[in-house]
């Protein structure tokens, strides 16, 4: 049998990673998440909405987009709670994460709150808000309706 | 395109292997593949590796320049294959157009991972990030058993499938793992140990999970006049190969009841083929998840859709039943090193259909000498769905 750890090993050189990721071409995207408001992008040729947000267009090839505001209204078709976490999620508590349909067609992944994870049913509805992290990092989560 | 045979397989122990670094690990699965085809190093003129975590959860950047050289390849064409937990099919299916091709005569294959050389929450980090870290995990933290948890959750909801249909899954394929000695886990479980053990992302839990590995498999093709030439004893031919891809977002898939792209890749596989589901001796199945399995048997036609949980629970897919499906103790219980799995498929599948060096007790009779291999990248992202006949 191979043994468990306590092998003889050496360490590699340590580097610290972090990338700067673009996000010039989906620049008002992240500032209306400031102001509370959740975008998508249509394509002005073909008309089809783009959740995440695309500046362009993967059916017809143009770059000719337009901002929509998204309504917040999500019936959620599935869901998980997370209980093992990555390292970068080691400060978070468990976490539910959820895929919602919004009434305009497209679909939305993200963290669901405010429900007991007892009440959290396929096909129930949800509202989407625009948040700030603590820390002051710009997103979006599935939340109870008022 | 003309005929290609498998002519040569090998596969090292699967589990945790501190004992050899990537190279080393690589060689334990090349040489008796080599020795298998009664070939030396130096007659392969193209090599495909399937290998994911380069520079990431193992230190090489290069893994096909460092395994070739110390497996005696340098020379040879050389190209890594990336296509997430389905990288060694996408090196087979290189290696296999290489040679069908008419471009060389002899090629290889050959998947090599080493997932543990890092600690488990960064293997989590970065497996979660491969999907579309930009939208799904850097506000999200999804990590694959999650991925896998939304499709069982919708699953469940629509077709009734239980927690306990889930159990049956990881209960068998343990159950053959035990029959495998180079099986990661080779430790038999009940419904119960699975149900009792700790929520890694519900509805999963830690024995619906593969464990993470390390291990090589190699695979050697050859054409059929060097097949002739070699005087190959028991040929095992590639009949048909299927490829398809999904979309990165988890958020784009049209339901999580299913992956489209097994589907498309099984009916591409089953028509190059001319080959029928009803027609397989044996399959091996991508069950990174136990769910993934249930899905697979309903992607793969081996049942209609949402009817994969009958299946398991008639024991349709042991030894015995129609279509025994990972009797190598699959992903969840041989192991799953990423870009090795899709070669150690084809070594498993290899085996069987020679009726020659599997274990007896789980060697699945054969009657039309037929196999099906199914890896899936990621969560449906690539999809490979290979068949084989001797």
């Amino acid at each position: 049998m191979i043994k468990l750890a306590a092998m003889p090993s050496i360490k590699s050189r340590e580097v610290k990673i972090v990338q700067d990721i673009p996000i010039n071409r989906t620049l008002p995207f992240w500032e209306a998440l400031k102001q509370g408001k959740i975008l998508a992008t249509r394509c002005k040729k073909c008309g089809k909405l783009y959740f995440p947000p695309a500046a362009d267009c993967s059916n017809c090839l143009t770059s000719e987009m337009e901002w929509i505001e998204l309504s917040n209204e999500a019936t959620i078709e599935t869901f998980t709670h997370v209980v093992v976490r990555p390292t970068t999620f080691q400060q978070e508590k468990p976490y539910t994460v959820a895929i919602g349909r919004l009434k305009e067609g497209v679909k939305v992944l993200a963290w669901l709150t405010g429900f007991k994870l007892s009440e959290v049913k396929v096909g129930m509805k949800a509202k989407l808000v625009a948040k700030l992290t603590p820390d002051g990092r710009p997103t979006y989560e599935f939340t109870r309706p008022e | 395109m003309r005929k290609v045979a498998i002519i040569g397989v090998g596969c090292s122990k699967f589990g945790v292997r501190n004992d050899v670094n990537v190279a080393e690990l690589a060689f334990e699965a090349f040489k008796p593949s080599v020795e298998d085809a009664g070939i030396t190093p130096k007659d392969i003129e193209f090599v495909a590796v399937g290998s994911t975590g380069a520079g990431a959860w193992y230190e090489e950047l290069l893994p096909a320049v460092v395994s070739a050289e110390y497996c005696g390849l340098t020379g040879a064409g050389l190209v890594r294959c990336e296509a997430a937990c389905a990288s060694g099919s996408a090196a087979f299916a290189t290696a296999y157009w290489a040679v069908a091709s008419g471009q060389v005569e002899i090629a290889a294959a050959l998947g090599v991972e080493k997932m543990r050389e890092i600690d488990t929450p960064t293997m989590m980090e970065w497996i979660g990030r491969a999907g579309y870290y930009l939208w799904e995990f850097h506000n999200f933290g999804l990590t694959f058993p999650a991925y896998y948890a939304l499709y069982a959750t919708a699953h469940m909801a629509r077709f009734g499938t239980t927690e306990e249909d889930l159990a049956l899954v990881a209960v068998k394929n343990h159950k053959y793992a035990s029959m495998n000695p180079i099986a990661h886990l080779q430790n038999r479980i009940t419904v119960d140990d699975v149900l009792s053990s700790m929520v890694i992302a519900a509805p999963l839990k830690l024995f619906d999970c593969c464990p993470v590995s390390d291990g090589a498999a190699s695979v050697i093709l050859a054409s059929e006049d060097k097949v002739k030439e070699l005087k190959v004893d028991t040929p095992v031919w590639v009949a048909g190969i299927g490829y398809a891809s999904g979309t990165a977002n988890m958020s784009k898939r049209l339901d999580y009841v299913g992956l489209e792209a097994s589907v498309a890749a099984a009916q591409k596989a089953y028509k190059m083929a001319n080959v029928t589901p009803e027609q397989l001796d044996v399959a091996v199945v991508h069950d990174c998840f136990t769910i993934a399995e249930i899905m697979a048997y309903e992607d793969l036609g081996f049942c209609k859709k949402g009817e994969g949980a009958k299946l398991i629970r008639e024991g349709q897919t042991e030894i015995g039943g129609k279509i025994p499906v990972n009797v190598d103790g699959g992903l969840k219980a041989k192991g799953h090193p990423i870009g090795t799995t899709g070669c150690s498929m084809i070594y498993e599948l290899t085996k069987q259909l020679r009726e020659e060096a599997v274990e007896k007790s789980r060697q699945v009779p054969m009657k039309n000498y037929i196999a099906l291999a199914h890896n899936v990248g990621g969560t449906g992202h690539y999809c490979y769905v290979t068949i084989l006949r001797r």
